[in-house]
């Protein structure tokens, strides 16, 4: 930590895990190299995981805005609450390397964002099927 | 409405609910994560001179520093007991 150029910020939409990742912001606002030489601060960006969309609709989670409001650094993206993130933790396998799951998507959309590639935020919003688009507001 | 809309009531709230508890709290941390490191021993100095003349509990002294603008204001409050014990005559 003391060392980085960059620093991705992994939080869930919970007080804890929000209130933790405060701290470690202070920390690299103040006890890092390029914070004790005056340099360029270190780059934060949020990653949001296990994120629900359908609670966050409901009122019962947070929402990434809020939560980037709160800690007052960008959003680089969401993982959403996935059943294949602890099946491929158990077997040992990065779940990025399972494109066919949302997480495993979600991942890599956050890599290739980190890496300067735009695109699109698709966990964010829910896509709206057929009737949605017709009638929804 | 119906008996079902207070809890889904209390649910739509928790989220609000979470980012007002969350505000608070940062709040409080920043402000003493930036305090000054001499802070504490100041406290506790100050502590020592104010017990030489009246017996007050550690509790009773809070000590806290606000920033207005360019400046800071070191805000000291001490509760004195309602009957003052002095020690010295």
């Amino acid at each position: 930590m003391y060392h980085a150029d960059d620093a991705l910020v992994v939080a869930n939409p919970e007080v804890s895990s929000v209130r933790d990742s405060d701290r470690v912001l202070g920390l690299l606002a103040s006890r890092t190299r390029r914070a004790e030489r005056g340099d360029e601060p270190i780059g934060e960006y949020l990653l949001l995981t296990r994120y629900s969309l359908a609670r966050v609709e409901k009122g019962e989670m947070m929402a990434a805005d809020d939560v980037c409001e709160i800690l007052s650094i960008p959003l680089l993206g969401v993982i959403p609450e996935s059943k294949s993130v602890l099946s491929a933790s158990n077997a040992g396998t990065p779940v990025s390397l399972e494109t066919g799951t949302d997480a495993g998507q979600a991942y890599n959309d956050a890599v290739a964002r980190y890496l300067g590639e735009e695109r699109e935020h698709r966990f964010l919003t829910r896509r709206r099927g057929f009737f949605g688009r017709i009638f929804g507001g | 409405m119906s008996i079902l809309d207070v809890f889904r009531r209390k649910n739509r709230n928790s989220a609000a609910l979470a980012k007002d508890r969350l505000q608070v709290i940062i709040a409080h941390e920043r402000s003493r994560a930036n305090a000054p490191d001499y802070l504490p021993p100041l406290r506790e100095e100050i502590m020592q001179v104010i017990r030489k003349y009246v017996d007050v509990d550690d509790e009773a002294v809070r000590m806290q520093i606000d920033r207005d603008g360019d400046y800071e204001i070191l805000e000291l409050n001490i509760t004195l007991p309602e009957t003052p014990a002095p020690r010295r005559r």
